[in-house]
């Protein structure tokens, strides 16, 4: 019989496999960032009857890519192995986009996408911000609406390469 | 089980429940593409709070109730949101008056809530603060700019806020269940919403060359149940699925 200490050691390397299968995973609206790149992912346990338990935060309470992260979840520690998973929601802490880091951000640009400026805390009713163009670097740029693809997305047009854009809300 | 804590949760369940249901109906009918979205993106907010509300009042009550019961197979009489959040869509002005008005609520509840000693309330208010602050401002810049628009954009969006005004009284009610969870740390007192959301309207209101109604009769009965005309129509709607096919799931 395997010692407690064992144990714990095996479930340790388990747990690393499973997180560094879990973090691979991404999201279905946004391709180049992975669930741990959002901040999505917020804990991998092993537990005591073996199955993987991982957590996830939405970024806005009624985003419904939660339902395709859980599948994709699932089916990606299945492929590896982890026939028992446990995807669970927590909604504390709240997410904040203040936990996108800055590689993960200068993807989002890559892609189109202009990351969330400046901290989440700063807030007004009618506040005035500046985004810039993630095609020209312009800042030169215009609030089309507040609303954009996604929860989580605004929609602006650049005034200088006439270009619309998805600008990722900071919240 | 927590009778009271399970009546209150299943409240704030039917507000945002309905609102975001209303709001859905303007999904593919709204004035520009961009508000289309953003109507259904602030539905789509509503309904995930309504979602983790739900889901929360039914393990309070113990009895095996998920979200889905709870929304769609209680009665009319069995709902307890407000009568603000049921009123039609009317036109544009009165579907963001009546989002202004309930915004301008929430926004300051919500911030209050997140100091809830009921854990799973601050979880969810730490969440859908943030989205009023969206909802706030979306249905604010609305406001101002119809009201200081073109004559006919502030005649409408000035008979909306009088339309919708004798329905925001009921916001600041507060029966027994409510007083009781006040003083147990859990609730919101609304009636301390009041100065703080009349500041917010009157200050939009003053931006937007729009006269704010005198403070006067209010019409109430949502919390106990009793709805307006319309509700019973919307329920037809929003509750078919899962009458017509029940267990349905997606």
């Amino acid at each position: 019989m395997a010692s407690l200490a064992e144990n714990q050691g095996n479930n340790r390397t388990l747990r690393d496999r499973a997180w560094a299968v879990a973090a691979k995973v991404v999201d279905p609206e946004i391709p180049v960032l992975t669930l741990e790149d959002l901040g999505v992912l917020r804990d991998v346990r092993v537990a005591d009857d073996g199955a993987v338990e991982v957590d996830i935060t939405p970024t806005y309470v009624g985003c419904p890519a939660m339902g395709v992260f859980t599948m994709d979840l699932e089916t990606e520690l299945a492929k590896a192995g982890f026939d028992k998973v446990r995807v669970k929601t927590v909604l504390s802490p709240a997410w904040t986009t203040d936990w996108i880091s800055a590689e993960a951000k200068e993807k989002l640009r890559e892609y189109g996408i202009a990351p969330p400026e400046g901290k989440a805390s700063r807030r007004a009713l009618f506040g005035d911000e500046t985004v810039t163009c993630p095609r020209c670097g312009s800042e030169n740029t215009e609030k089309i609406s507040e609303f954009g693809s996604t929860a989580c997305k605004a929609l602006w047009k650049c005034r200088d390469c006439a270009e619309p854009f998805d600008y990722f809300k900071c919240i | 089980m927590n009778d009271r804590l399970f009546a209150y949760t299943l409240r704030l369940a039917d507000d945002a429940a309905i609102l975001g249901q209303r709001l859905g109906e303007w999904c593919g009918h709204a004035p520009t593409l961009e508000e289309d979205i953003g109507l259904a993106n602030i539905a789509l907010d509503h309904i995930g709070q309504a979602r983790a509300l739900y889901t929360y009042a039914g393990e309070v009550e113990g009895k095996g109730r998920d979200e889905d019961q709870l929304c769609f197979l209680r009665k009319e009489r069995e709902f307890s949101n407000c009568l603000l959040v049921e009123q039609p869509n009317g036109d544009f002005a009165e579907t963001i008056a009546r989002q202004f008005f309930f915004s301008a609520f929430m926004l300051p509840f919500w911030e209050k809530m997140k100091a809830s000693r009921d854990e799973t309330l601050a979880a969810i208010a730490a969440k859908a603060e943030k989205e009023a602050a969206y909802h706030l401002r979306h249905s604010a810049e609305w406001v101002i700019r119809l009201g200081d628009g073109t004559r006919e954009s502030h005649e409408r969006m000035q008979d909306a806020i009088e339309l919708l005004w004798p329905f925001t009284g009921e916001l600041f009610e507060a029966d027994d269940t409510v007083k009781a969870l006040v003083a147990e740390g859990i609730a919101v007192d609304p009636a301390t919403m009041r100065d703080v959301w009349g500041e917010t309207v009157k200050k939009v209101l003053g931006q937007a060359t729009l006269e704010m109604p005198e403070e006067g009769w209010a019409q109430t009965g949502g919390r106990s149940g009793i709805h307006s005309e319309h509700f019973g129509h919307l329920l037809t709607a929003m509750q078919y699925m899962q009458r017509a096919y029940p267990g349905l799931k997606w």
